[in-house]
Order: C-alpha cells, then structure tokens, then sequence
C-alpha cells in the first residue's frame, strides 16, 4: 500500500493531478445540483 | 463597389478632422518600444534578438486602441441603423470601414517602424522582413479586430472584451511575422512565413466580411 | 419517423424533464466509467518501463485534453445551429458547454505542467500542445465574456456564437502555427522519456476514462440545462409548482 502511495516517488505529481481532476468533476455534477436546488426552495 | 468607395470617401474625411484620435497608435508604438532598452537591457544584441517581438506586439496592441471606436460613433448616432436600412450590404459597409480605420492607424504604424528598428539595432535583412510582415500582416489584425468591433459595438464598455477576444485570434500572425524577421536576420530566405501571412491576408480578406456584416447585423437587433 | 420529442425540446418544463430523465442514465454511466478507468489505470496497469509510476498521469491528463477540444467542437456545433435556426436550447447549450470546456482545459494544463515537472524539469514547457491549449483556453474565457456582456441574453447568445464560429476557422491555424513555431524552436530541455508505449492493459483504462469523461460532460450539461431553464422561467407557473414540490 506505501508503495502504491509512493507512485515510484512520483506521488508529488501524480496524486496532485488526481486530486485536481476530482475536484474538478465533482463541482461540474455538483455546482448545477446545489444551484437548482435553492432556486427550487 | 460604389457603396464602398463612398463608404471610403465619407470615413477618410472623419478622418481627417479627428486626426488625434489617429495618430495616438504610432505614437503608441513608439511609447511601448522605447520602454524595452529601459526594463530589459540596452545592450545591442538583446534589442536586436527583441526587436522584431516588440514591434509585432506593439503593432498588435496599438491596432487594438482605435478598434472600440471603429462603429461606435455610427452606432450612437444611428447612422450605422440607416446604413443596416439601405439596400447595400452591411458585409461590404463594414470592411470598407475596416480598411480605412487600416489605412490611417497600420499605415502609420509601418511607417515608423523603422525608426524603431534603428532604436533596436536591428539588422536591414530584419528591418526588411518586418516591414513586408507588417504590411501583410496588420490589415488581418484590423479584420479580426473589425469583427470583434461589430460584436462589441453595442456594449458601453468593450475595450478589455475587445483584447481578450482578438489577442488569441492574432497568435498565428505574430508567429509568422516574428519568425520572418528572425529567418532573414540569420541570413535566410523569408519567402515561407511571408507566404503564410499573405494567405491569412486573403482568408481574413474572404471571410471578415460575412462575419463583419452577420456581427453587425446582430448588434443592431 | 415521429418529431414531436424534438419540438418538445423547445418547450422548457418539457426540456426540463427530458434532461432530467437523462441525467441518471449519464450519471451512473459516467461514474462506472471513471471508476473503472481510475482502478485500472492507478492499479491495474503495470508502470511504464520507462516513467514507473509518474506516467499514470495520462488517465487524466489525455481524457482532459480531449474533453477541451471536444467540448470546442460541441460548443461551435451548438452556436451554429442556434445562430442560423434560432433554436434556443442549442443557444443553451453552447452557452453551458463553454465553462465545462474552459474547466477541462485548465486541467489539461495543470496536469500537464504536473507531468512536466519530472518529464521536462520544468514547470512549464513551450510546448506546441500547451501552447495551443493555452489559447484555447482564451479562447473559451473570451467566448463566455462576450456571451455575459450583453443585457440581453439572446443577442449575447448570438454574438458569441459568431465569435465561436470565427475560432473554429481560426483553432486549426492557431495549432499548426503553434506547431511550426515550435518545431523551430529547439526545446532547452531535453525530454527525457520518449512517448510512452502502449501496451492493451493501458490503454483500456485510457478509453474508459476518455469515454467516462464524455459522459460526465453530457451529465453536467443537461444539469446545466435544467439550470438554465428554470432560472428563465423563474416565475413561471410550473416552476413555482416544482418549488412548492419540492418543499
């Protein structure tokens, strides 16, 4: 599991970019989601 | 074509008596270019391996500063609404116009450009090469900034709208213009990148107009 | 062949629904997918002989970069249809298309300045595709500034779309120009991995992140849509109905 963390010690980079893309998917699905829902209220 | 030499006539004479609005894009250029010796280095060979950049760019930027006027005083006094009314078409209303706001704001710009050359001491081969770029060059510039004028011609404030929207349109003519310069500097032909802006010459040249006279037609809506 | 779901399209509670019908089917598609793709690219393929670990940025940094165009082209596509037909949910459509676009793009970028680090050594490369991809990325900010400057919405939509349609004409010059300048200029650095090869085990995990993320697009864009709609027709009596459902 370390080892898969490490990435080769590419982990400075690798998991960033996981991370960002993530990030950024979850707020396309999740910004219109929250939008609609107060607009509704 | 009679709709355009009119159009060419009528707008040479609002030229003429707003001259200071036109002569602020040479002047302009040479601002922007006498402040590189100062923030980079005076050294001869710095400014002459810049010189080329400098000039494109400050070409680029000063075509940009008359382009939010282009229509604007037409659309405010409603002479662009008659213009749009007449049976002749706005495609060809509007490039005239283009090519006149070229005609007094590029031609300037080129004529001056090798007294920044010299300031830059950039080589004749060089000198040469950006000069024909520009020529070739700064008429694309004044199209796509013509569109993008039309668009923006009904807002109150287009200017930063106007940069945002035509610098990355221009990225292919500041590459060829610069790499012209740079070919004939090391001594090579030009003839490549010079051929590649007189072919986005004639492109924007075709297309501007349609997509002059549609922006147009739309801002009027 | 029976039209009437199209003209419905044009009606907004109707769109509203279709799209809200859809949204599940996308959903779930799109989160099988990048959840599938993440498990084999993060796990199951093997390292790359050359890169290890670091070339797994890939599973994200490819479908991103296709995404960015794709979405360009979806977005001109739309633009087009509605400045000739006037049709307003492709006006709708290019409009919620761009900041998705624009999203993409700027995680293209930051992930490939990520895998540049230790590929180039350098944060950011002159890269030809960054360098296209930059402008690209102007190009969405520029399209999506025009569109909101206007007071009326429908001019905005029309001018824009023009502006789009001047970008795809101009997106392959600015490319190969980018690429012809680049190719001249011989890179400081030297890259210090060739191209990656690609063996099945890879590029499977590939297609199902570059798919997954198509369909999260498609997901968000109709959720984009049904936002659009309702905040329209705010006022209107079915969305006062919707509100009072929804509590």
């Amino acid at each position: 599991m370390a080892e898969f963390i490490a990435m080769d010690g590419y982990w400075m980079y690798v998991w960033p970019s996981f991370g960002l893309t993530l990030v950024a998917l979850i707020w396309m699905i999740a910004a219109p989601w929250l939008r609609l829902r107060r607009l509704l209220r | 074509m009679s709709t355009a030499a009119a159009v060419v006539r009528r707008d040479l004479i609002l030229a003429a008596r707003r001259w200071p609005e036109f002569a602020l894009p040479p002047l302009f250029l040479l601002i922007v270019a006498s402040l590189f010796p100062l923030a980079v280095s005076p050294a001869a060979s710095v400014l002459a391996l810049i010189g080329p950049g400098v000039i494109w760019v400050a070409a680029l930027l000063a075509a940009l500063l008359g382009q939010e006027l282009l229509f604007r005083p037409d659309y405010d006094d409603g002479a662009l609404e008659l213009m749009a009314l007449s049976s002749r078409p706005l495609a060809v209303i509007g490039t005239a116009r283009v090519l006149v706001h070229w005609f007094v704001t590029g031609l300037p710009l080129i004529v001056i450009t090798p007294l920044v050359a010299v300031w830059f001491s950039m080589s004749p081969a060089a000198t040469q090469a950006t000069l024909i770029g520009l020529v070739l060059g700064t008429p694309v510039l004044s199209l796509v900034g013509g569109i993008a004028a039309a668009l923006t011609v009904s807002l109150k404030r287009s200017a930063p709208l106007l940069a945002l929207i035509v610098l990355p349109l221009c990225v292919p003519v500041v590459i060829f213009g610069t790499r012209a310069a740079s070919l004939a500097d090391g001594g090579v032909p030009a003839d490549g990148p010079l051929y590649l802006l007189a072919a986005l010459l004639v492109l924007a040249l075709t297309l501007a107009p349609f997509a002059v006279g549609a922006a147009l037609r739309i801002s009027l809506e | 062949m029976n039209w009437s779901w199209f003209h419905k399209l044009g009606s907004p509670p109707h769109l509203y629904r279709i799209a809200g019908g859809l949204v599940p089917w996308f959903g779930w598609t799109a989160l099988v997918l990048v959840l599938g793709g993440l498990y084999g690219g993060l796990w199951l393929a093997p390292p790359d002989y050359q890169m290890g670990d670091g070339f797994r940025i890939i599973y994200v940094h490819v479908p991103s970069a296709w995404m960015s165009m794709a979405a360009y082209a979806f977005l001109a596509v739309s633009a087009a249809i509605g400045l000739v037909w006037r049709i307003k949910l492709a006006e709708l459509a290019a409009r919620n298309a761009a900041p998705l676009g624009a999203v993409f793009t700027a995680l293209t970028l930051a992930t490939g300045s990520l895998w540049g680090k230790p590929m180039w050594g350098t944060w950011w490369e002159w890269d030809a595709r960054m360098t296209s991809e930059l402008v690209l990325l102007f190009l969405y900010l520029g399209y999506i500034a025009l569109h909101d400057a206007f007071p009326e919405r429908r001019t905005g939509a029309r001018a824009s779309a023009v502006l789009a349609l001047v970008g795809v004409v101009n997106l392959p010059i600015i490319h190969y120009s980018v690429e012809w300048w680049h190719s001249l200029h011989q890179p400081a650095t030297i890259t210090k991995f060739g191209a990656p090869s690609i063996d099945t085990e890879m590029l499977v995990p590939l297609l199902l992140m570059a798919t997954g993320f198509t369909a999260w697009f498609a997901t968000a864009l109709l959720m984009r849509l049904r936002v659009a709609v309702v905040e329209h027709e705010r006022g209107a009596a079915w969305v006062r109905a919707l509100g009072v459902r929804n509590g």
